[in-house]
């Protein structure tokens, strides 16, 4: 009798890794169906994990100081012990880039190898807001040239010059997303070929633009009241890119570039609970797969037991290291949630999930996995039974009241309240403010006039003048912000 | 499908240029740190790195983003007693309670200092930015004295420690490969001849295949004899002597020790001349460091018993000036060394000696030297040593006087004499 386990030694060699992975990748696509990229998975030191975190997890990115400021304190922190490093990154490329930190033990390896490598990988092959938003194959290449681009501007025109350029685009990146349209995949060479192609083209524009002169007489007086843009434009760096009256062909090109990376993060930023759901649970399910095969020993399933109940722990709201809700935990109840609710539903399941109670739990998970993001799959599947267990209690803070409400917990009538409320909570649209290209006075100072559109009377924060300074960097004249409020009042909120 | 990637020996630094970029745009807040971390210092690891904090509040990048106030609805998770409707008084500070959006702008948090390590070099360069020594000139002279071996390609002869092993193996190589040519294609020739004899049925001994195998021993042979390696394929590396600028200075410490100098002026003296010290280190690639104290007589001594030992009696300055003027003149040929020289003293000296002095260092020390600074610790009103160098520092530029109080002036004082002119 040949024991069939893998390993029994907690040092992880190549030749082990690459075991586990054929083990681990065989289930996931031959047993559990999981669609994924090709896997390339790198082994890094902790210094070159504290350089992969400063560039935003990307594995190539221009130079910019607040990478820098990211790096200095990341390794601070690291260096005092105050935060261990997360055990892996995995970037949506195809190939799917992973990567595995040295100091980590075997059982560490295997179940950052089925939670990055497998997990977050067919989430980034299968999410929609990935299929739509970005292009896996295309993403290094256009860093390569975003780096270089950007490179050559800063021998061209000076580091400084460049620098304070992408401050202000920095500070705007939020609002650089485009949410409803499409961006094609295109290739690097493509991409230069089409920049240098752009750069040409939009300063033509630009200046037809402005040169517009009124004419007087044959047509009549022109509209004095007709605003442009006609439509309030709500990707301001878009905007600015194709408007600024003053911008050079490679100062827009180096909007463009932001902006680009803004839209190639926008997915990752509304799937947080569900990506991370979704790896949890599939390293969960693959590892403990593993050891019912028994590949793997009971000391390898104890330490990825604890490492994994350290990941999805959850504090209570008065706890004293509370600090909101843990995006593993939530998204790995809810796919587990999910998974009960097709194997073992309750009565209460079948009325609240018609659909989807007693299924088959991989098609259901399959298709939420695909189709929604955080807002939206909460707003879907979070189950009474869950509110229940977490003891979810929804709170009104009114500036204008006394005290704050509790408005609904974990019972019958506060359900809808709580995971309407969940659900808002997950939704960017109400987590960061609504500001929104309102006029432009073409024909006057040309003036760029912004609408912040107050949703619950939530003003802006402090940062207004700041950011007031940056965007008129960008567009060269006189900025105006105003804050429009709930009753549809407007009030200027500054100028500059 | 998965391809296993082993990244740990490529380089770890990827972050670099950002982190320089993150100094440098923040240099006037570094400075400023800096200069408040070199006061607060011990002076024995003034030459090591140092942690310096800016607030962050200074570096922050802003965004739009929500204020406080409107209304907002939030979830949290462990609900214990609360029932739908119940009213609770707003938390402060954040803790406990239901509002987990009030920590993050509550409380004057957020207001710590951003900290960071700074290496040794980055330290320093903080600490010198803007500096410069004055009168700095590279002593070149025509037939100097300072050689520096440079490679100048390779050569055929030479000594046997610089044979270039690849080199030379490479020309054996091609050597071989010529001369012996002729002899491979004459057996390329051979074979094929002897292949199509003995595809024709005829015999091994047939005289004819015999002479051609003969034949073929031979270019054998010959090929065989060439030497591997010859004397003809030997290439040295080759080195020429290029006469390089001086870039040695000499700084002399004179201290004045009498009875009047405690250990904690004597301390603010040591700070000074290490900082000195520091500075030159940057602009010279080597340093001699002369010690000199005194009190009625001078002595020439080192580091540790210039700072720590302790003598008493008056004070004879010029004593001091002449011993510098004996050692610069005996070992540190001014058109070879780059000389400087700091004093510190109380300002006591014997009341005669002040002219003597001035004339000393007008006369004879001044002139060998690149500057001279004088800083007088003192609360004190002035003696007349501070007014007969006033005389000096009226008629020659590179005599710098100051005076330190206690031990928060030094850096300013530093910085003001080392100032870079603009003009």
């Amino acid at each position: 009798m040949s024991s069939r386990i893998i390993s029994d030694s907690s040092e992880w060699t190549f030749p082990l890794l690459e075991r586990f992975d054929r083990e681990i990748g065989n289930l996931a696509h031959n047993v559990f169906g999981l669609d994924t990229y090709a896997n390339q998975i790198e082994v890094i030191g902790s210094e070159q994990m504290i350089d992969a975190y400063s560039s935003v997890g990307l594995p190539i990115n221009y130079h910019h100081w607040s990478f820098g400021k990211q790096f200095v304190s990341t390794e601070q922190t690291y260096r005092r012990g105050q935060m261990g490093l997360a055990y892996e990154i995995v970037i949506n490329s195809d190939p799917c880039i992973s990567y595995l930190m040295e100091e980590n033990t075997l059982t560490m390896q295997a179940l950052v190898i089925a939670h990055a490598c497998y997990g977050h990988n067919s989430f980034f092959k299968g999410n929609y807001l990935f299929r739509t938003w970005t292009s896996a194959d295309a993403i290094i290449d256009y860093l390569v040239f975003a780096r270089k681009y950007i490179a050559s501007c800063e021998e061209r025109y000076g580091q400084a010059e460049v620098e304070l350029l992408l401050d202000s685009c920095h500070a705007l990146m939020n609002h650089g997303v485009d949410r409803y349209k499409r961006p094609s995949p295109i290739t690097m060479a493509e991409e230069q070929r089409r920049q240098a192609e752009r750069a040409d083209y939009i300063q033509s524009q630009v200046n037809d633009l402005w040169r517009t002169i009124p004419m007087f007489g044959a047509d009549g007086e022109p509209d004095a009241d007709a605003r442009w843009p006609a439509e309030p434009q709500e990707n301001l760096l878009y905007f600015i890119e194709k408007n600024a009256p003053l911008l050079e062909p490679w100062q827009r090109e180096v909007v463009r570039i932001v902006r680009k990376v803004s839209q190639y993060f926008y997915p990752q930023r509304q799937t947080q609970v569900m990506n991370e759901g979704w790896a949890t649970f599939w390293h969960y399910t693959l590892l403990n797969r593993l050891y019912e095969e028994g590949l793997v020993n009971d000391g390898f399933m104890l330490e990825f037991l604890q490492s994994h109940t350290g990941v999805v722990f959850q504090p209570n709201f008065d706890a004293p290291y509370y600090s909101g809700i843990n995006p593993y935990a939530l998204g790995f109840a809810m796919m587990c949630d999910i998974r009960r609710i097709c194997e073992a539903p309750t009565a209460e399941d079948r009325e609240w999930f018609p659909d989807v109670a007693g299924g088959d739990w991989r098609k259901v998970l399959d298709f939420a996995m695909r189709n929604f993001k955080d807002e939206s799959f909460i707003a879907q599947y979070l189950s009474p039974k869950l509110i229940r267990d977490l003891h979810l209690f929804t709170v009104r803070d009114d500036d204008r009241a006394e005290a704050i409400e509790i408005t609904a917990i974990h019972e019958e009538r506060g359900y809808r309240t709580v995971r309407q409320a969940l659900a808002e909570q997950y939704n960017l649209g109400s987590r960061e403010p609504n500001i929104q290209v309102f006029n432009v006075d073409r024909r006057g100072d040309r003036s760029l006039t912004l609408r912040h559109y107050r949703h619950n009377r939530r003003p802006l924060g402090e940062s207004v003048d700041e950011m007031l300074r940056h965007i008129r960097r960008l567009w060269g004249f006189t900025v105006r912000l105003e804050g429009v409020d709930d009753n549809g009042r407007v009030q200027l909120l500054g100028e500059l | 499908m998965s391809h296993f990637i082993d990244r740990r020996l490529n380089g770890k630094n990827k972050s670099t240029v950002n982190r320089q970029r993150f100094i440098k745009r923040y240099k006037t807040q570094l400075k400023r740190a800096v200069a408040d971390a070199v006061n607060k210092r011990s002076i024995t690891d003034i030459d090591s790195g140092e942690q310096v904090g800016i607030p962050s509040k200074d570096i922050s990048e802003p965004v739009f983003h929500h204020g406080q106030g409107g209304i907002r609805d939030q979830v949290h998770p462990g609900n214990k007693d609360f029932m739908a409707g119940d009213k609770v008084p707003r938390p402060e500070g954040g803790g406990g309670g239901g509002s987990g959006q009030g920590k993050a702008g509550r409380g004057g948090k957020g207001e710590d200092d951003f900290i960071f390590d700074l290496s040794r070099e980055e330290f320093m360069d903080l600490l010198f930015d803007d500096l410069e020594l004055p009168n700095l000139v590279r002593n070149q002279l025509v037939g100097s004295t300072e050689f520096k071996s440079v490679r100048a390609g390779y050569r055929t002869s030479g000594a046997p420690t610089n044979i270039d092993v690849v080199r030379s193996l490479k020309g054996a190589i091609a050597r071989r490969t010529a001369l012996g040519a002729p002899h491979r294609r004459r057996i390329k020739e051979i074979e094929a001849e002897l292949e199509g004899l003995l595809a024709l049925g005829i015999a091994e001994d047939d005289p004819r295949v015999l002479a051609l195998r003969d034949e073929l021993d031979r270019a054998r042979t010959r090929i065989a004899a060439l030497p591997f390696i010859d004397t003809f394929d030997l290439r040295y590396q080759s080195f020429i002597q290029l006469p390089e600028p001086t870039s040695k200075a000499v700084m002399v410490c004179i201290m004045d020790v009498s009875g009047s100098m405690d250990q904690a002026r004597k301390n603010l003296a040591k700070r000074f001349f290490i900082l000195l010290y520091l500075f030159l280190k940057r602009n010279y690639d080597r340093i001699e460091v002369v010690f000199i104290r005194h009190h009625t007589i001078a002595q020439e001594v080192d580091e540790q018993e210039f700072f720590y030992s302790r003598e008493t009696g008056g004070t004879v300055v010029s004593s001091a000036l002449n011993l510098a003027y004996d050692v610069l003149r005996e070992r540190y040929d001014s058109s070879v060394w780059n000389i400087y020289a700091a004093q510190a003293s109380d300002g006591d000296n014997w009341d005669s000696d002040s002219v003597v002095c001035r004339d000393l260092l007008a006369e004879k020390l001044l002139p060998l030297m690149r500057y001279f600074a004088y800083v007088e610790i003192t609360p004190r009103q002035h003696q007349s040593l501070w007014y007969a160098y006033q005389e000096i520092a009226g008629a020659h530029r590179h005599f710098a006087m100051r005076e330190i109080g206690g031990p928060e002036d030094i850096f300013p004082v530093f910085r003001d004499l080392f100032k870079r002119q603009t003009a």
